[in-house]
């Protein structure tokens, strides 16, 4: 199925407006393995006749990385023009991909001008199968499947969104195996804080290695996230103990596509 | 003669208690201004639960229930403190025990039980530490001044108690040759094992020894205090009721850069305009406790070094040198340095010395996944991460430095949009892409 997409710029210049702001992110613009989350989150708008847009050349990181690593002019920058942009084009509601574009977006926007109703895309997908827009297919993909949840800090911790995520898993007909830090107790990827973007100072292991051995200790055939960065990490995590054969990491979105046989 | 000593006491240690207060609000006072004031329904509820209820302490239930047995002696035996200022000043014995009768007996029995408890909470609580030697009580942080202040307060807690039973004990056994027993849950048994068969006299100077070592050790409490993370104890509710209660993602603004961004980003600015002499700070971000926030401050002397923070943080677990406690004692022991330093030289006096140098390395806020572990972990809402990112805002936008990596990620981000180098154009490129 090939996926529908239009930009803001388009819409306006068609005299349309959409429901929604799809906030694509950096990481789900150009990073490979999340332009796959990107898609499959597409598809589920599409499938669901959801009227979004995206913002494409128009996008600018939200300045996150920036803030976290001190910047603030840097960020400010980012913000100030983002929110130019996203007041020019009249934006009441946006969904993003990214925990961290979510946080930046929902909490650190509005002192600076830009208030916005802002969800993460679990929160969506939660929203249009309870409202009946989005079915689940009978297709028995995730039957007898163990899935375990890692909560990236940014959604979880940064944000109290804990439950959407796994309400959506449980929806999967497969069991969701907590792993021992998890919820308001979760470990961190490691990525967080501008990390993502630097060598780890000196220590005696990586923080992601550590938090794929939580991960591989539940003998979870699925380790599911809500962040594109998470996502790096237990990809590379899963990687390192060699396990790609057993333990797939997919993100939610990826989940409910395959399960909608999107 | 004794009321007069008694009445001395009593002065002096509140006296010295209340100069070492004033200390502490100076020091806090040297912190930036902050508001939190609003929201106040929201704050009376937090401090309710966290401090008073301790809600976050029972996510690890074993240390919480030990805590919270030497936590409800201490508050109730409060009570039994206005009765021994009352005989203390008017000499009386036990003021309150023949107009309260019954209640009496209850009232100083539940304090009894309650006191036992808290003594054996006390001997796990120095087990644990010194025997047991789990990992977040033993950490080079800790090492030197900090165990022995640990082990102080729990030695303090055990002659308290000792002192009690000592008195009540001494006294149930006295009372009883006059035929008239005080019947308190613990010492009715205790005190006859103890000192059953001694002389009156001799029961008299035990009960006198009870009684003053008691209020003795309860003066030396409580004046050591100013100096202990034992502070908790009092610090813990306005700690809680001045807690962040934004979302824990949410950094916070600096206005101060807002002007000078939107200045930037203005084509009509004036760019020789003299800058608005009110609005700048003297610096960005934090390189001595003068920069952080009074709110900062106070968490600093919150703080009772549990290490739930350390044993949560993932920089930590992994090996790396940050540990969000030390970052809590550093500002602490920076902060009553650089106060009593100016207490001395004069408010504008400058030691030459910088929390972030000369107590906190660079290596240790790098380590930082700004993940909020360790403020979620707190049980009384210590945010040290607001700290590491103001001392890393210092290092970036004031010091420049920053590790390389971040550099080619930020000036990615000022010329194309992007953390990586990608442009614009290729934005939309995954929507054609199989």
């Amino acid at each position: 199925m090939s996926i529908q997409v239009r930009t803001m710029a388009d819409m306006m210049a068609s005299g349309e407006s959409p429901d929604i702001l799809f906030w694509v992110g950096c990481a789900g613009s150009f990073d490979d393995r999340a332009k796959k989350i990107t898609k499959a989150l597409v598809k589920i708008l599409n499938h669901c006749k959801v009227n979004f847009a995206v913002l494409g050349a128009e996008e600018s990181c939200t300045g996150d990385p920036a803030k976290r690593a001190g910047n603030e002019f840097t960020f400010q920058m980012q913000a100030l023009m983002n929110i130019e942009l996203l007041n020019g084009y009249e934006v009441k509601k946006i969904v993003t991909a990214c925990p961290h574009c979510f946080n930046t977006l929902k909490n650190e926007y509005p002192e600076l001008g830009g208030t916005y109703e802002v969800i993460h895309h679990t929160q969506l997908i939660q929203d249009l199968i309870n409202t009946g827009k989005l079915t689940l297919a009978d297709n028995g993909t995730f039957k007898g499947k163990k899935i375990t949840f890692h909560d990236p800090c940014y959604l979880g911790r940064a944000n109290d969104v804990y439950e959407a995520p796994r309400e959506l898993i449980v929806k999967l007909d497969a069991a969701l195996v907590e792993m021992k830090r998890c919820k308001t107790n979760g470990l961190c990827c490691g990525a967080g804080g501008a990390q993502m973007f630097k060598e780890a100072e000196k220590g005696n292991k990586e923080i992601n290695i550590e938090r794929t051995e939580d991960a591989i200790e539940t003998s979870a055939n699925i380790i599911a996230t809500g962040c594109p960065f998470c996502n790096t990490m237990m990809t590379d995590g899963v990687k390192h103990f060699e396990k790609e054969e057993d333990v797939k990491v997919m993100d939610i979105a990826e989940l409910i596509a395959n399960a909608a046989d999107l | 003669m004794q009321q007069l000593i008694f009445g001395v006491l009593t002065l002096s240690s509140f006296g010295f208690f209340a100069f070492n207060l004033r200390k502490i609000a100076q020091n806090i006072h040297m912190g930036l201004p902050l508001d939190r004031t609003d929201r106040k329904a929201d704050r009376w509820r937090t401090m309710l639960l966290v401090a008073l209820g301790q809600k976050k302490m029972f996510t690890r239930p074993i240390p919480a229930l030990l805590h919270l047995t030497i936590y409800a002696s201490f508050v109730i035996t409060q009570i039994e403190l206005i009765e021994i200022l009352v005989d203390g000043i008017s000499g009386s014995h036990r003021f309150f025990q023949d107009s309260l009768g019954g209640f009496y007996t209850f009232m100083i029995s539940f304090i009894e039980v309650l006191s036992v408890l808290a003594f054996i909470g006390t001997v796990a609580f120095l087990a644990r530490r010194n025997m047991l030697k789990l990992p977040r009580l033993n950490m080079k942080e800790l090492a030197g001044w900090p165990t022995q202040d640990a082990n102080l307060i729990l030695v303090f807690e055990l002659i308290l108690i000792s002192f009690i039973f000592t008195m009540n004990g001494a006294d149930e056994v006295l009372q009883g040759y006059a035929g008239n027993s005080n019947g308190f849950a613990i010492s009715s048994w205790l005190g006859p094992i103890l000192f059953e068969g001694k002389s009156a006299h001799t029961l008299h100077v035990l009960e006198q020894i009870g009684w003053w070592g008691h209020i003795i050790m309860v003066y030396t409490f409580m004046n050591y205090l100013p100096y202990s993370k034992h502070l908790h104890i009092f610090m813990a509710f306005p700690n809680t009721y001045f807690s962040k209660l934004e979302p824990k993602g949410q950094f916070t603004n600096m206005a101060s850069v807002t002007a000078e961004v939107k200045l930037m980003l203005d084509p009509n600015a004036d760019p020789y305009a003299a800058p608005a002499t009110d609005a700048a700070p003297s610096r960005f971000g934090a390189k001595d406790v003068t920069d952080l926030t009074w709110k900062n401050l106070m968490d600093a002397y919150s703080c009772t070094e549990c290490g739930r923070c350390t044993s949560a943080c993932p920089a930590n677990t992994t090996g790396k040198l940050l540990s969000p406690r030390k970052i809590m004692m550093d500002t602490r022991d920076r902060m009553v340095e650089l106060g009593d330093y100016k207490r001395k030289n004069g408010s504008d006096a400058e030691d030459g010395k910088s929390l972030l140098g000369n107590y906190i390395t660079e290596e240790e806020l790098w380590a930082c996944t700004s993940c909020n572990a360790c403020v979620q972990e707190c049980p009384v809402n210590i945010d040290p991460l607001s700290i590491i990112i103001d001392l890393r805002r210092f290092l970036v936008m004031e010091e420049s430095k920053v590790p390389t990596e971040l550099t080619g990620m930020l000036t990615n981000i000022e010329n194309n949009g992007a953390p990586w180098q990608f442009a614009p154009t290729e934005r939309m490129n995954w929507a054609n892409e199989e």
